[in-house]
C-alpha cells in the first residue's frame, strides 16, 4: 500500500476485524516485519531509526491488575527523559499531574489501575501518551468499550490536539459516531480500499468492498452516515408478546 | 531458638537461606508479573545440565553454569518470539533437552561423583566460603541492577511490546534481567536444589501481591517474607531433620496458606461490614 498523511492530519482507519487497521498502526511504530517499501516517520525511515510517538494501544492488551498506580502508568511516558534516575522524578510527576488534571483523572492519581471505568483507563493511557510531548499520537480504537458522554469527551480532546499541531491516526469500528465526524478516513480491507473525506468515500460501493457486505448509506445535515437495517431478535419480536406468562428465570431484589 | 546458633555451621547456613530467600523473592517479583513463574523451574533444571558439563569440562562451576543459564534463557526468549511456540512448550523444549544433556554426561563420564540427592533437593550444609561470597555478590548485583533499572524493568513487565515504543530499550532490559535470574539460580542451586527453586521464586513475590497493590511495596514484601522463609525454612530442617530445600519451600508454603486465609477472610469481612451498614442505614452506598 502507498499513504501519505501530512503534519496536522486527523486520519480514521476503517474496516473490519482482521483488515490491517492495527497491522497499520504498529508498522509505523516499527514493530512489525517490514519485507518490502519503506515507511517514513518525520522524513527518517523506521528501520534506521524507531520514531518516538504517543502511542495509545487497545484495553484489553493491557493485564489491570498489574499492582501499578494511575498516576504510575501516566509518569511511564516519560521514562525516557531523566533516564539515568531510577525513581519518577518530581518534575515528572507534576507534568503527569497536570496531564491527568486535564483529563480529569487526577482524583485517581493514587488509585490501582484496576478500579478505574473503561473511559478513565483510555484516558489514563492517552495521558501517558501525552506527557512524552508527541507530534505524531496513533491510538488503537481508543472509543471502544466507552459510554456515549466519555467518547465524545475524548473526541473533543483529540480534536483539540489536532489543533495544537499533533498529527492524529486513529482506528475504530464506529462509523456514524467516530469515523463519519473525521476530516480523513482510510477503509482498509487487507489494503487500501479508499480514503478521503467521509462525505466523499462513504459510497455503498466503497463500504461493501471494505466489509463484504451490503451496507446503507443515508444522509444528516451533511454528514454521510450508515443506516442499521432493522432486525428483531428473539421471542419478544416488537414487544408484543408477554413473557411474564412463561414464569421467572432469573430475579434479583435488594442485592 | 538459640540452641542451633552455637553450631558455627548453622550460623553460616543460616545468612545463606536468609541471603537467598531474599534474592529470590526479590527476582520473583518480576517473574510472576511477567507471567513467567514457569521458567524458574525450566531454568535450574536446564543450568544442572550446565553444572554437570562445568564438572565434567573442569570449567568453573559458577561461569559454567551462569553461561548455560543466560544461553537458556535468551534461547527461551528466541523460541517465543515465534507466535506458532508458546512460551511454556519453549521452556519444556529447551530446559528439558538441556537437563537430559546433564544426565547424558554423568551417565557417559562416570567420573561424575557429587551428589545427586544435593544437586536435586539442596544441600545447605554443603556451603563453602567460595559459595557464601558468590551468593553474596549476586545479591549485591541483583539489588543495584534492579534498582538502577526500576522504570525500565517496570515499564516492560508491565507492557513489554508498548515500552519499546516509548523509548526503552526492551531488548537489553530483557536480556539483563535474563542473566541476572540465571545467576541467581545458579547461586541458590546449592542452598535449594534444582526441584526447589522454582517455589522459592515464586511464592513470596505471590504471597506479598496478595497483600498489596502498590509495586515498591510489593517488592519490599516479598524480599522481607522470602528471607524469613529462608529463615524460618532453616530452623525447620534443624528441627525435624529434613533437607534445607524441602523445608524451606514447606515453610513458604505454610506461609501462602495463611495469607490466602486472612485476605480472604479480610475480604469477606469486608463484604458482610458493607452489607451490615447499607442495611442500617436503608440504602445503598456507592461501592469503591
Amino acid at each position: 500500500m502507498d499513504i501519505t498523511i501530512n503534519r496536522g492530519d486527523f486520519v480514521g482507519l476503517l474496516g473490519p476485524s482482521g483488515s490491517g487497521k492495527t497491522t497499520l498502526i504498529k508498522t509505523i511504530l516499527g514493530a512489525t516485519d517490514v519485507y518490502g517499501g519503506e515507511v517514513r516517520v518525520e522524513g527518517q525511515s523506521i528501520a534506521e531509526r524507531r520514531p518516538r510517538v504517543g502511542y495509545v494501544p487497545q484495553l484489553e492488551t493491557i493485564d489491570w491488575n498489574f499492582p501499578v498506580t494511575v498516576e504510575q502508568v501516566v509518569t511511564m511516558g516519560r521514562v525516557r527523559r531523566g533516564w539515568w534516575y531510577p525513581w519518577q522524578r518530581r518534575e515528572d510527576r507534576l507534568v503527569a499531574h497536570e496531564m491527568m488534571s486535564r483529563l480529569g483523572i487526577a482524583d485517581f492519581a493514587a488509585r490501582h489501575v484496576r478500579e478505574l471505568s473503561g473511559g478513565q483507563k483510555q484516558r489514563a493511557l492517552l495521558a501517558r501518551a501525552l506527557v512524552s510531548s508527541p507530534r505524531l499520537l496513533l491510538l488503537d480504537e481508543p472509543t471502544s468499550g466507552v459510554d456515549i458522554k466519555t467518547r465524545d469527551e475524548i473526541m473533543h480532546l483529540l480534536d483539540e490536539l489536532n489543533h495544537q499541531d499533533v498529527t492524529v491516526i486513529m482506528t475504530t469500528h464506529e462509523i456514524n459516531a467516530v469515523a463519519a465526524h473525521l476530516p480523513w478516513v482510510v477503509c482498509l480491507n487487507g489494503g487500501i480500499v479508499d480514503s478521503g473525506p467521509p462525505a466523499d468515500v462513504f459510497t455503498p460501493d466503497t463500504l461493501r468492498r471494505t466489509y463484504n457486505a451490503d451496507i446503507l448509506v443515508t444522509e444528516y445535515m451533511g454528514m454521510k452516515l450508515v443506516a442499521e437495517s432493522p432486525h428483531f431478535f428473539g421471542r419478544n419480536e416488537r414487544g408484543s408478546a408477554d413473557s411474564s406468562e412463561r414464569g421467572e428465570h432469573v430475579h434479583a431484589a435488594s442485592v | 531458638m538459640f540452641t542451633p546458633l552455637q553450631y558455627e555451621f548453622f550460623v553460616r547456613a543460616l545468612i545463606v537461606a536468609t541471603l537467598v530467600g531474599g534474592l529470590c523473592g526479590l527476582i520473583g517479583v518480576y517473574v510472576v508479573l511477567r507471567r513467567m513463574s514457569y521458567i524458574g523451574h525450566g531454568l535450574s533444571h536446564a543450568i544442572f545440565g550446565g553444572a554437570v558439563a562445568s564438572y565434567v569440562l573442569s570449567v568453573n562451576f559458577f561461569l559454567g553454569a551462569s553461561v548455560w543459564g543466560f544461553v537458556s534463557a535468551l534461547l527461551i526468549n528466541l523460541a517465543t518470539r515465534k507466535r506458532s511456540i508458546s512460551a511454556d512448550a519453549a521452556i519444556g523444549i529447551v530446559t528439558t533437552s538441556s537437563f537430559a544433556l546433564g544426565v547424558a554426561l554423568i551417565s557417559r563420564f562416570r567420573s561424575f561423583t557429587r551428589s545427586f540427592d544435593a544437586a536435586l533437593f539442596g544441600n545447605i550444609l554443603g556451603i563453602t566460603q567460595a559459595d557464601v561470597i558468590a551468593i553474596a555478590a549476586v545479591a549485591l548485583l541483583a539489588a543495584a541492577a534492579l534498582f538502577v533499572g526500576y522504570k525500565y524493568l517496570l515499564f516492560t513487565t508491565f507492557e513489554p511490546e508498548v515500552a519499546r515504543f516509548y523509548g526503552v530499550p526492551a531488548g537489553w532490559t530483557d536480556a539483563g534481567f535474563s542473566l541476572l535470574l540465571a545467576a541467581v539460580i545458579v547461586v541458590s542451586l546449592q542452598v535449594l536444589g534444582v526441584t526447589m527453586i522454582a517455589a522459592a521464586i515464586v511464592i513470596p513475590p505471590v504471597v506479598a501481591r496478595l497483600l498489596t497493590d502498590e509495586f515498591a511495596r510489593m517488592l519490599l514484601l516479598s524480599v522481607v517474607i522470602g528471607a524469613l522463609c529462608g529463615l524460618g525454612g532453616l530452623y525447620m530442617s534443624f528441627y525435624l531433620d529434613i533437607s534445607s530445600g524441602a523445608s524451606v519451600v514447606l515453610f513458604s508454603a505454610a506461609v501462602f496458606l495463611i495469607a490466602l486465609s486472612y485476605t480472604t477472610l479480610r475480604s469477606r469481612l469486608g463484604s458482610a461490614r458493607w452489607r451490615r451498614r447499607s442495611a442500617a442505614s436503608g440504602k445503598l452506598e456507592p461501592f469503591h
